[in-house]
């Protein structure tokens, strides 16, 4: 699947996208967050407070314990702050 | 019903003009922008730059403008938002709502800018004399954005 990282997210990480291919023992959004903490340390910056940690399925807002099987495109993101 | 995401500015008096343009049942245009500010927190900043995810922030804006169609009798609406590089003064967003009567229009602008700012996915970095850094959510839009929920 793809991931794409926005804002601090993709700053600290040092890459706005890339594609990945976890276990099929992550099953959730929460799940994802902590396999990709542990890639590296600018993953673990990334997602050292997992619960400011917003996220996007297929471009729709998702929670965290939402189900990623069959996802196309997962985004993690800060907080918005548009508008 | 207009949405667009663009780098460049907008005329918020023609975006108004087009709405409303050669009709007679609209009673009601209101606006509003989001402009950017010089200063924030004592602090002085020099430039924003607005950063988005293309594909879902067009989605969810225009989720947004249907919801706010079917909510409020509403017989236009444009929203308009700017990403890049933006400077003190220049405008960052524009809501235009039309109906019939006033109610309609204020409370449909008010609820996309509150929706707008918590769950379209924009993100303002600011430079400034202190440096650069993202700007953080603030609790109060999360707040803001949720009484649409209640009743």
């Amino acid at each position: 699947m793809k991931v794409k990282y926005f804002a601090w997210v993709r700053e600290r990480i040092g890459k706005s996208e890339e594609t990945i291919e976890p276990p099929a023992t992550v099953r959730t959004v929460d799940d994802l967050i902590g396999w990709l903490a542990q890639r590296g340390e600018t993953y673990a910056y990334a997602f050292e407070t997992p619960r400011v940690i917003r996220a996007a399925i297929d471009h729709a807002h998702v929670k965290p314990d939402t189900m990623i099987a069959g996802a196309r495109e997962i985004a993690f993101f800060p907080p918005m702050t548009g508008g | 019903m207009t949405v667009r995401i663009q780098e460049a500015d907008f005329d918020t008096a023609r975006e108004i003009a087009a709405l409303s343009k050669g009709r007679t049942d609209i009673g009601a245009v209101v606006s509003f922008s989001g402009i950017c500010r010089g200063s924030e927190g004592g602090g002085s900043i020099a430039s924003l730059t607005l950063e988005h995810y293309p594909e879902m922030a067009e989605a969810e804006i225009m989720r947004h403008a249907e919801t706010a169609m079917s909510r409020w009798p509403l017989l236009g609406l444009s929203v308009i938002h700017r990403v890049g590089r933006i400077h003190p003064g220049e405008n960052i967003v524009l809501v235009v709502t039309a109906s019939q009567h006033r109610q309609a229009a204020f409370q449909a602008a008010e609820f996309l800018m509150d929706y707008l700012k918590t769950s379209a996915p924009f993100w303002k970095r600011e430079e400034g004399t202190a440096g650069a850094a993202w700007v953080e959510a603030r609790s109060h839009d999360d707040a803001a954005a949720a009484r649409w929920t209640k009743s």
